[in-house]
This record gives structure tokens, C-alpha cells and sequence, in this order.
């Protein structure tokens, strides 16, 4: 009760960079007791790291720490791991549940934090031999779920129970520690429907009541102008807005969240619609089952010759989209390429129909890891159209034509300047740059009539980033291939592209210039957010 | 759910029809077949019931229980070799047993930490491994560096031990005592005393903090983990407890068959132990005991009576042989190949369910935009 | 200094790269070889044996290849294989072929087993996969007791290879003689003194190493290998990988057909019945042994790890018997080779966590 007046949690001075990559500035916030903070920002603000600074994860650790302070009841702290951050007092929900599938609610609940029944046998061989209270475990369940305020079935699997259970579930949890101060929810609302939403809201309000302070983070504004007291805005790292709750709105929300006043940059410098050019790609009614990133219902033309920008928050389904287009998940829909349908769910066809693909997931699908340079350009060139092979005995064997490939190879390396020891090096060995630029030259040398590029720049430093977009331009410049860029980084698809489409709830919000203002972005990310 | 039911009590239902047909072909009395199924539900039992921790830990069908069974053995020669005879020397050679189990298990455990994901292939050539380390001392360390002092037992050449070491001094001397009589059926009483407690233990196991333990880290390691469970140790100790039982449960079979085949008596254990857990139906992922007592029964049945029912058809006794063997490995066939596909089919229903979600909803949609 | 560091740390990352255990065997083998003269050993017919021995395996550890290179595995499924070689070589000579035309025949006839055989094993591969070198195991087993049943019941009735009292039966081991013993190593045989090279026997190993190798430099053999690399990028690629592992086993059991026929026209004799049953085992110690990993192998490894192998087998009895007059060669040869597979097993896991 003396730390009544200090707040209880106080971040002062955070700054965290990975490999030089600043990705936090000097963050200064403070949350009461039994306050709520509603934490908002684009992917890639920086929200996802504050809390893990805060979380003592390991990710933070290992890539050399932070600078600056965190007080928690006017001590200071910092955390080598989660479980001190757990042991001080804070909570934290993760987007992905970490269930036990097998468990049911009450055993998932105190998982590994079971009351015991002593038994004389444990005096042998320790304490993991006691029997667990079974008695017990269900009061102390009931109690959380109580004081949650949302009713689960607490002795239903896991495996059998609504996304929306496991959620409160994992809340529950947080909830059953007896030391916790402070609850961090990320994104919470996106897995629950609209009650179980309200009822989750209606329990943040409960919980701050009870004294437990609250960490709020969603795309949802509505939700956190519901709840919160405080909401903090993180724009590139930058704390940009804090403000009590009751002082702001959606718009200046919004605003802040993209609006970028200083480097406003007013879309790309060659930005040119081509309002006449025929359509190449059209697409309609396309649905795609990619975990995480479902499409649904986007109907889309791209035009010949352009770059088109897809953009939208983590989540909504943008990269869906290339993706279910070139087989890789399961989709459905009308694909018409110059005319002719596009069947679904082959991969092999759409490389026929030249189309290429540099996939988000570089390390899992873009690249042959441990193979060399030579393979990983060539290799889709090979298959497809049968490229780099020489013939013997009058076509019966063809063979890799190793010469040929060597040329390739050494053609993209100086053009899009990857930095290796040489054409044999194996692609693990590179750096997330560099192994990049490899994707993009895999892609180019099949020389496609239709790019997708899904989150070029992803983990890449700032050089290799410009390298990558300017490659891209060039190409499509040059020869005249159609382009259509997936990212997260608006500010990059206002400079790379001619128009940009957005995605939202995983359909399309709208399809603006790239010279449209940064605000009319941002409303479009949050239309249909879930 | 139920359709996964069926399929895990398909293989039970197969075996009884085969013993069904059986067990008339091959004319034995059923007082002989009954005598027999009794004897050997107490000799194997034991031994099955130590496969059932290392399931629950989410490791699979352990074929490193052979690691436990050579131990057992290299104890029963030592004691036999001080003629500590009768019960006391079988509680000896457990007590022997113990620590050369407890460290094999442990180095067992420890190399499967090292190869999640394929713990099954892994304990397997373990056994096969270990099974050279155990020649190296039983055949070659025995006599010349660990002293031997019976010629009984040893090889003519002044070391290594015989292919054939005689326990007649512990011939079914736990299985006779409190042995009780009913219609000229020997019912070993005593061992089936053991084997009902070591159920009560597995049971009571199963609600122990540890227990909850294992069945969490056999579901989610990483769930386990960042709750706070040494995922490794955990694996560790259920590997040890599997070994330790394992060995004791050899003692159990070899007092039972009044003899060790040195060089083999071990080899096969693991194999039939494992098929007869699945013809219970137990699958690799879930095992419990009630598939152990159904199990032993089943399998036992069909290896007692194939043989005879085989040469009563064909008129060549190997034909039933060779079927049996045929029939056990089959069973581990089928079974690894039904948990692989549950494990795909697990997934792709997932996905299915989405893609319903979102063919009801893509004309809505639709109708929307 | 610094460089001093360097190396030293380079010799650190190529022992890791090596393997401890590979070491151990390679120097171990070394060392029979050097002690060999000391002890009495003759050492041309030492190494004269190894040879001889090479020229009988080597075929069933190419078998291992193909499907590591799709990223099957080890092959543990080889006794299918090898199953369709002993179809192949008892209707040979049930069907009446005799000498060098006998072999020639065994290929012929095993040739189709060896396909269908492969097929149905690849399909299955292919629905489960991940779990393909514990089941590819229990498969091998189960067909190999399966054919124990078979080689009682299928009508044989030539005297040479059946039960002389029944008439029926095939027995356990039959005799080549007259057959297609030695077809392959008496082409061409090389004799000097004590040393006899198979000839014949080699280049038959040198035509299929080289076909593999030559396959591997195919689009389709290229393809192969990204499958086992990344199946995800092949498939993004427009790789059918399904189809591509199904030709990859397919491969792999057809050259365990072929390979079993070249071990028995070494060796003399037909070996029924459970033979088969543990000889996926040494042919996959052999090609670790050799510097393959679970998804990596090559030509190179294949005869590096056979000639090492090989060398063990052979050596170890008659250096070590006549060295401490204990013959221990099959318990070492146990612990070199499960070790080995021990090792590969548990190496992957730690490489890419």
C-alpha cells in the first residue's frame, strides 16, 4: 500500500535494436493500478517487442538485450526469462494458445502449477510423486473463471472446445496466478465472436475493478475506446500518441497510426495508373484456406504492365491471396489469366502459364537451404521450361547444363549484387538480404509475364531493401512483366507501386493510387478488421 | 470419435476371429488352451505393462525395453553364479537389476531427447546397439574380467557364458507359491499378486504431479515447456521407469521358463511385447491397461493355437509358424501405419471444416461487395 | 595467432562435420590394416577379401541413394527388394536356365516384382510421410515373414531347390552351382598370387553407379534431390513430389533386387527364409559409415562406406583373433554399425534446431 503512489508499471526509456535495426526509440509510458492501456500501432510498430522487453522472452535476450528502464511497484526490473516476469507478478495471452490438446480446462489452467496432496513417497523420491489434489485444482479453476467472469465448461478438452473457449481459457490462467498485477492481451479479440468479445470486454473491466492492470493490444478501436483508460499509439517504434481514452477518437487513432508527417513521402515518384491498359489477371470470387491468412470472397483485375500493391494489417489475408492463386493452399474461385481460366490448386499450371512466385516464407519455401546458389536460381527455370539442359543421344538424356547454369547464376549475382563467396555457396550461408535477392532472381530467370512478390523486404536491412524494390522496378520496367507486391510496409508499396489494393477481414477494402493520403490507407486497414 | 473407436478395436476384432477359427482347428482340449493362456498372462504381463509410461510421455511403442530385459539377464547370471537360489535370488537379481536399468535408461533417454520426432527407429537400433554392448560383456567380459566361478555356466574355452544358463534352482518358484488349483488350472497367484499391484502403481502413477506431467509433455512439448516442465528430464525418467520394469518383468518370464537362451532370450522379447499391447488395442499414442490383459490374451491365444490349426491345413507345422511371426509384425505394420494416417487425417479434417466455413459464407459475401 | 585459432577451430568443425564416429571406425580400420603384417595376417588375401567383399555388396548400399535423395530416409524397407532378387533367381531356375544365362534371366523376372513391389511400398511412403523409416522397417519384416509362408506353399518343383523328402518346400539355402555362380566375377577374373579381383563383378557395380550418377544429373534427378532437400520448394517449383518419391523407391527396391542377385552370385548360394531379414541394417551403417546423413548421400559415399565396412568385416576376425586370440569381430562389428546409425539418427535433429 506505500507504492500507492508510484505507478505500477513505468517504462522509461526503452530502445531495442536488432542487428542495428532500431525497431524501438525511447519509449516512456506509465499505467496505473487496475488501469487500462489499450496498445495500437501497424505491424512492424514495435508492439510485439515492447511486450516482449516486458515479458523477459528469450528472442530479446539473445539478440543482446534493451536499454532503459522498466519499474514494476516502483522496483526496478528486468527479466532474463518469462518465468521472472510470471514470478513478479506479470501475465501475458499470446495469439497462439499454448493449450495442452488432451487437457481439459481446469488441468490447463494450473498446468504445472497443480495443488498437491503429499504423499510419504515423495519423502524417496521427491516432490513430483505427490498426487495431485484433484479437489482442489477444481475450486481453484472455478475461482479463476469467477473471477474471470466468462463462463467456460471447466472440465470440456480443450480439443473439443470453440476457439473462443481456449481463448478464455488461456485468460483464465493468467488469471489463477495469485500474484499477478498486470495482464497483457494480444489481440485477444480476434479468434472470438462478437459476444464473446463483448463478454471479454465486459471481464477487462471486471479485472481492472479487482486491481489488475491491463495491457490491451487489438486493431479494433472501437473495442479499445470501450475499455481503455490510456491509449498509446506506436508508429516505427515511436511512442507517437498517449492519451487518456475519453480525449480521442477512431480518426485521430487512425491518423496517428499511419499518418507519417515527416517523411511523407507522396507515393512513388513514377506512380503511373494506366486507366486504358487491358486487363492480364482477373480474379473472381477467390477464397483461400491459408492458415492465418484466410481470403475470402476477393474479387481483383490486375492490369498489364503495372505493379499493384496489396496491402493490409498481419492477419487479414493479403498474403492469402498469391498464395491460393499459385496452388500453394487450398482455394476456390475464377482465376482468368489474358483470357484463358486458370485452374486452381495446381502449381505446375500457373508456372506454365507463366506466372512466378517469391514466397513470403523464404526459408520453407522459397529456398533449397542447403544447396547451392546455381540450384536455387536455376532449378524452377529447369522444371518448368526446361532450361540449362543439354542433350545427349538425340534428346533421349538431357543433363544439366552446368556451364549455362554457372552464367546464370553469375548474371544475377552482379545484377542484384548478392553478396557470396561464389556460385557454389549453399543459400543457408547467406544473409536474409542476400538470400532475398536469390528468390527474386529464381523468379526472374524464369522470365514470368506475371510476378507476385509476397513481402520482399521482410527481415531485411535497410540497403538490401531499396536493392530489392528498385530490382523489382526495373524489371517490370524492362521487361514489361505485370507485378503484383504483397506487403505489410505501405510506406514501400506507396513508392514501388502504380495503385494499391487493400485488404481487410480478408476481402478487399478498397483499391486507391498510391499518391492517396496515408489517412485513407489506414481507414481502409481497419474497415472489416478481425 | 467414433470412427476412430472402430478402428482402434478393428485389430482386436480381426484377432478374434482368427483365434475363433483357430483355436477348433487345432484341437486342443480347452482346459490345455486355458492352462496355457494362464501361464502366460503371469510370465508376460509384467512386461508389457512396462511399454504403457513411455506412451503416456508421447515417446511411442518403446523398443528400447530391451535395454531392461538384458539387464534382468545379466543379473540372473551373476546370482545364478553365486547360487543364491529361490525367491531370494530373484529378489536379488532385481536388486541387481535396478542400476545397470536405471543407467541404460538413462543413456537411452538421453540419446531420444536427441532424436524427437523419431523416437520409435531410434530405440529400436538402441536395442540392437546395446545389445552388441551386452555380447561384449556377456560373451567376453564374463569369466576373464567379471570372475564367473561355475563351469556350469561358463563356455568350455574358460570364458563367456554358455547359449543355454539353467535357473532350475528358480524354476516357477514365485509362480508356485500361493499357486492355487481350479479344475486342473494352475492359477500362480503370487505373480499374479505382483502384476495387480504394479497396475494399482501405474494407476496411482497416472494422478501423481509427475504423471500430469509426462501426459502434458506427450501431448505439447512446447506448451509443456513454457509452462515451466523440464521437458528433457521428464522424457528421461520415463524412459528409466519403462527400462527398470522392463527388467523386472524379465525376471518374472525367465523364472517362469526355468531358463535363459543368453544370446536370444531378449532379442524377440521387445518385438512380441509391443504386437501383443497393439493387438490389445492400443494404438501408438494410447495405451491403457485394460489393452495389456485383452492384449496378452488375444496374442497368446493365436500363437498357442496357429501352429496346430497351420499343419492341421496344410499338414507342415512351419506354415503356423511363420504365420505367427507374419502376424506379429503385421500387427506393428498396421498399427504404425493407422497412427501415421491419424496424424494426417487430424490435420486435413482441420482444414476441411475451414473450407465448409467458408463455402456457406462466400455467397454472402458475395451479395455484400 | 589468430590464424593458429582458426585452424584449430577449422579441425574442431571438420571432426564435427566428420563425425566422432565415423572417425573412430575409419582410424580403426587403419589401424587393422597397419597392425595386419605385425600379427600374421596375410595381407593380400586380407585385402583381396575386402575386394571380393565390396563387389557382393556394394549394389544393395547404391539401393540406399535413391531414397535418401528424395528424402525418404534410410532404407530399411530394403528385404522388399531383395525379396523381388529371390523371386527372380528361384524361377530362374525353376523355369530351367543354367549358367551365365540364369543371372541374365533373374534380373528379367525380378525386374517386374521389383516394380510392383516398389509401387505399392512408394504409394504407402507416400501417405505417411515422416514416419517412413519405422514403418519402411515393419514392412520389410512383414513381407520377409510373409514369403517364409510363400516359399512353402508356391509350387517349386525343381530337385535342386527343394526339401529332397517332401518334394515341395523350397529349402533354406540352395546351391548355384551350375547356375549363375560367379556369372559376374568370373568375367574377366584378374588373378596375382593371392589377390583375385572380380572384374566383371566391378564393372557391373561401376555400370549402375554410374547409370545413379549419371540420373542424378537428369531434370528428373535433379528434382529428385530438391524434393529431399525442400519438398516445400519443390513443390512451389511445379514438382509433383509424390510422383518423384514414388520413382525414387521404386529405384531403391529395384537395385536391392538387382544388388541381392549380385551378393548371391558371389557368394554361391541362394539364402532363403529369414536371411533377408537384418540385411537392410548393414547395407544402411554402411553408407553413414561412408558420410551419408539421413538425407544426404552420394556416389562417393556409397563406395567409401561399403570399402570401410567391408574392411571391418573382414579384417576384424583374423587381426583381433590373432592379436588377443579372442574373436570378437561380430560383437565390434555390432557396436560399429549400430553406433553409426545411432549417431546419423540423433544428428539431424540437433542440426536443424
Amino acid at each position: 500500500m506505500e507504492t500507492n503512489s508510484a505507478p505500477l508499471l513505468k517504462l522509461q526509456g526503452i530502445k531495442k535494436d536488432f542487428n542495428g535495426n532500431q525497431v524501438l526509440a525511447d519509449i516512456n509510458l506509465e499505467l496505473g493500478k487496475g488501469e487500462v492501456l489499450g496498445l495500437c500501432g501497424e505491424n512492424g510498430a514495435g508492439k510485439s517487442t515492447l511486450m516482449k522487453i516486458l515479458f523477459g522472452a528469450a528472442d530479446i535476450t539473445e539478440t543482446g538485450g534493451y536499454s532503459g528502464d522498466i519499474y514494476l511497484d516502483g522496483q526496478k526490473v528486468s527479466f532474463e526469462t518469462p518465468f521472472e516476469a510470471i514470478e513478479a507478478g506479470i501475465g501475458m495471452v499470446h495469439q497462439e494458445f499454448s493449450l495442452i490438446p488432451g487437457f481439459d480446462a481446469t488441468e490447463n489452467i494450473l498446468l504445472n502449477r497443480e495443488p498437491e496432496k503429499y504423499s510419504f513417497i515423495s519423502e524417496i523420491f521427491g516432490d513430483r510423486l505427490n498426487t495431485l489434489d484433484r479437489k482442489k485444482m477444481d475450486e481453484r479453476s472455478a475461482e479463476a473463471v469467477e473471477k474471470m467472469g466468462v463462463a467456460i465448461d471447466r472440465h470440456m478438452m480443450i480439443n473439443s472446445m470453440p476457439v473462443g473457449h481456449k481463448q478464455f481459457t488461456e485468460i483464465a490462467r493468467e488469471l489463477s496466478k495469485d500474484q499477478l498485477k498486470l495482464l497483457i492481451l494480444d489481440e485477444p479479440t480476434a479468434v472470438l465472436t462478437e459476444r464473446e468479445a463483448e463478454a471479454l470486454l465486459a471481464s477487462i473491466k471486471g479485472m481492472s475493478e479487482r486491481g489488475i492492470s491491463v495491457i490491451f493490444i487489438t486493431h479494433r478501436l472501437q473495442e479499445v475506446l470501450t475499455v481503455c483508460d490510456t491509449v498509446a499509439v506506436l508508429r516505427d517504434g515511436v511512442l507517437v500518441e498517449c492519451t487518456p481514452a475519453s480525449e480521442t477518437d477512431e480518426a485521430r487513432i487512425t491518423k496517428s497510426m499511419v499518418g507519417r508527417s515527416i517523411m511523407g513521402v507522396a507515393g512513388s515518384d513514377d506512380a503511373s495508373e494506366q486507366p486504358d491498359a487491358p486487363t492480364i489477371l482477373s480474379i473472381e470470387k477467390l477464397w483461400v484456406d491459408m492458415p492465418g491468412e484466410t481470403v475470402r470472397n476477393v474479387s481483383l483485375d490486375v492490369k498489364e504492365g503495372e505493379i499493384l500493391g496489396i496491402g493490409g494489417l498481419a492477419g487479414q489475408g493479403k498474403l492469402g491471396i498469391p498464395n491460393g492463386i499459385m496452388g500453394l493452399y487450398e482455394a476456390g474461385g475464377t482465376v482468368t489469366f489474358e483470357g484463358r481460366q486458370i485452374p486452381l490448386n495446381n502449381p505446375r499450371i500457373c508456372l506454365d502459364s507463366s506466372f512466378a512466385f517469391v514466397s513470403e516464407d523464404r526459408r520453407r519455401v522459397g529456398l533449397l537451404l542447403d544447396e547451392s546458389l546455381e540450384w536455387n536460381i536455376s532449378f524452377p527455370a529447369m522444371q518448368i521450361q526446361n532450361k540449362f539442359l543439354k542433350s545427349y543421344l538425340g534428346g533421349l538424356i538431357k543433363w544439366r547444363d552446368e556451364k549455362a547454369i554457372r552464367e546464370l547464376t553469375e548474371k544475377y549475382i552482379e545484377e542484384l549484387q548478392i553478396r557470396c563467396t561464389g556460385t557454389k555457396q549453399n543459400a543457408r550461408q547467406l544473409s536474409g538480404g542476400n538470400q532475398q535477392k536469390v528468390c527474386l532472381a529464381k523468379a526472374f530467370a524464369l522470365q514470368p509475364r506475371l510476378l507476385f512478390v509476397s513481402e520482399p523486404t521482410r527481415g531485411i536491412d535497410v540497403g538490401a531493401k531499396a536493392l530489392v524494390l528498385n530490382a523489382l522496378k526495373k524489371f517490370n520496367k524492362e521487361s514489361g512483366t505485370t507485378v503484383v507486391m504483397v506487403s505489410s510496409e505501405l510506406q514501400e508499396l506507396r513508392q514501388t507501386c502504380d495503385r494499391i489494393a487493400i485488404v481487410s477481414g480478408g476481402r478487399i477494402s478498397g483499391i486507391l493510387p498510391s499518391s492517396a493520403p496515408m489517412e485513407e490507407f489506414g481507414t481502409l486497414m481497419l474497415k472489416d478488421v478481425v | 470419435m467414433k470412427k476412430i473407436n472402430l478402428r482402434q478395436a478393428s485389430v482386436p476384432i480381426m484377432f478374434i476371429i482368427i483365434c475363433a477359427i483357430c483355436i477348433p482347428l487345432s484341437g486342443l482340449s480347452p482346459k490345455m488352451l486355458v492352462n496355457e493362456i494362464v501361464t502366460r498372462m503371469g510370465r508376460n504381463a509384467f512386461l508389457i505393462l512396462s511399454l504403457l509410461i513411455p506412451i503416456m510421455a508421447g515417446m511411442g511403442l518403446n523398443f528400447g525395453m530391451t535395454l531392461g530385459a538384458m539387464a534382468a539377464e545379466i543379473a540372473l547370471i551373476l546370482v545364478c553364479d553365486w547360487q543364491i537360489v529361490s525367491v531370494p535370488g530373484m529378489i536379488l537379481a532385481a536388486i541387481i537389476s535396478v542400476p545397470i536399468s536405471v543407467l541404460l535408461g538413462i543413456f537411452c533417454g538421453k540419446i531420444l531427447n536427441r532424436a524427437k520426432g523419431r523416437e520409435m527407429i531410434t530405440s529400436y537400433i538402441m536395442a540392437f546397439f546395446v545389445n552388441g554392448i551386452y555380447q561384449l560383456i556377456v560373451l567376453y567380459l564374463m569369466g576373464s574380467v567379471i570372475p564367473i566361478k561355475h563351469s556350469t555356466i561358463k563356455l568350455p574355452r574358460g570364458y563367456g557364458i554358455r547359449n543355454t544358463v539353467s535357473l532350475l534352482s528358480m524354476r516357477q518358484k514365485l509362480d508356485n507359491m500361493l499357486a492355487v488349483t481350479i479344475g486342473g488350472v494352475k492359477i500362480p497367484v503370487l505373480t499374479f499378486i505382483i502384476i495387480a499391484v504394479m497396475c494399482l502403481v501405474i494407476v496411482w502413477f497416472r494422478r501423481t504431479k509427475l504423471g500430469q506431467d509426462m501426459r502434458a509433455v506427450g501431448q505439447d512439448m512446447e506448451v509443456a515447456r513454457d509452462a515451466g516442465i523440464n521437458v528433457e528430464r521428464t522424457r528421461i525418467i520415463s524412459i528409466v521407469i519403462s527400462t527398470v520394469l522392463a527388467g523386472l518383468g524379465m525376471i518374472i518370464y525367465l523364472q517362469n521358463m526355468g531358463n535363459i537362451a543368453t544370446y536370444t532370450a531378449h532379442s524377440q522379447i521387445g518385438m512380441f511385447c509391443i504386437a501383443a499391447l497393439l493387438v490389445g488395442g492400443a494404438s501408438v499414442d494410447k495405451a491403457s491397461i485394460g489393452n495389456v490383459f485383452l492384449g496378452v490374451v488375444l496374442f497368446h491365444t493365436m500363437f498357442i493355437v496357429a501352429p496346430r490349426a497351420g499343419a492341421y491345413i496344410t499338414g507342415d507345422s512351419m506354415i503356423g509358424e511363420y504365420f505367427r511371426v507374419f502376424v506379429s509384425y503385421a500387427v506393428i505394420t498396421v498399427a504404425l501405419i493407422m497412427y501415421e494416417t491419424n496424424k494426417r487425417r487430424a490435420k486435413s479434417a482441420a482444414s476441411q471444416r475451414l473450407q465448409e466455413e467458408q463455402d456457406a459464407e462466400s455467397p454472402a459475401g458475395g451479395e455484400n461487395s | 595467432m589468430e590464424e593458429s585459432i582458426t585452424f584449430k577451430d577449422r579441425i574442431k568443425d571438420s571432426v564435427a562435420e566428420f563425425g566422432l564416429p565415423r572417425l573412430i571406425i575409419t582410424g580403426f580400420l587403419v589401424l587393422l590394416l597397419i597392425m595386419a603384417p605385425f600379427v600374421g595376417a596375410d595381407l593380400p588375401t586380407q585385402i583381396s577379401n575386402i575386394i571380393n567383399r565390396f563387389s557382393w555388396n556394394g549394389i544393395l548400399v547404391l539401393a540406399m541413394v535413391p531414397m535418401v535423395h528424395s528424402g525418404c530416409g534410410l532404407n530399411f524397407g530394403l528385404p522388399l527388394g531383395i525379396i523381388s532378387g529371390l523371386l527372380g533367381a528361384t524361377m530362374s531356375i525353376e523355369l530351367g536356365f543354367t549358367g551365365a544365362m540364369s543371372f541374365v534371366a533373374a534380373i528379367l523376372i525380378a525386374t517386374p516384382f521389383a516394380l510392383v513391389f516398389g509401387m505399392l511400398y512408394g504409394w504407402l511412403l507416400n501417405k505417411i510421410k515422416g514416419g517412413e523409416m519405422m514403418i519402411a522397417t515393419y514392412v520389410g519384416f512383414s513381407s520377409v515373414s510373409l514369403m517364409c509362408m510363400m516359399w512353402l506353399v508356391l509350387p517349386y518343383s525343381s530337385p535342386n531347390m527343394v526339401w529332397g523328402l517332401a518334394g515341395k518346400g523350397l529349402r533354406t539355402t540352395i546351391s548355384l552351382e551350375g547356375y549363375f555362380d560367379q556369372a559376374l566375377a568370373g568375367i574377366a577374373q584378374i588373378n596375382i598370387g593371392n589377390i583375385s579381383i572380380p572384374t566383371g563383378t566391378l564393372l557391373f557395380f561401376a555400370l549402375l553407379a554410374f547409370a545413379i550418377w549419371a540420373f542424378l544429373h537428369t531434370k528428373t534427378g535433379t528434382a529428385m534431390t530438391a524434393v529431399g532437400s525442400n519438398p516445400a520448394f519443390a513443390k512451389a517449383a511445379g514438382v509433383n513430389v509424390d510422383r518423384i518419391r514414388m520413382l525414387s523407391v521404386v529405384m531403391s527396391t529395384w537395385l536391392a533386387a538387382v544388388g541381392i542377385l549380385v551378393y548371391e552370385q558371389g557368394f554361391g548360394f541362394i539364402q532363403l527364409y529369414m536371411a533377408p531379414f537384418y540385411m537392410a541394417l548393414p547395407a544402411v551403417s554402411a553408407i553413414l559409415i561412408g558420410g551419408a546423413s539421413v538425407n544426404k548421400a552420394s556416389i562417393m559415399n556409397v563406395i567409401v562406406g561399403t570399402i570401410l565396412f567391408q574392411g571391418i568385416v573382414t579384417m576384424t576376425p583374423t587381426v583381433m583373433n590373432n592379436m588377443i586370440h579372442m574373436d570378437m569381430s561380430e560383437v565390434i562389428r555390432i557396436i560399429a554399425s549400430m553406433g553409426m546409425i545411432l549417431f546419423a539418427l540423433t544428428r539431424k535433429t540437433e542440426g536443424s534446431r
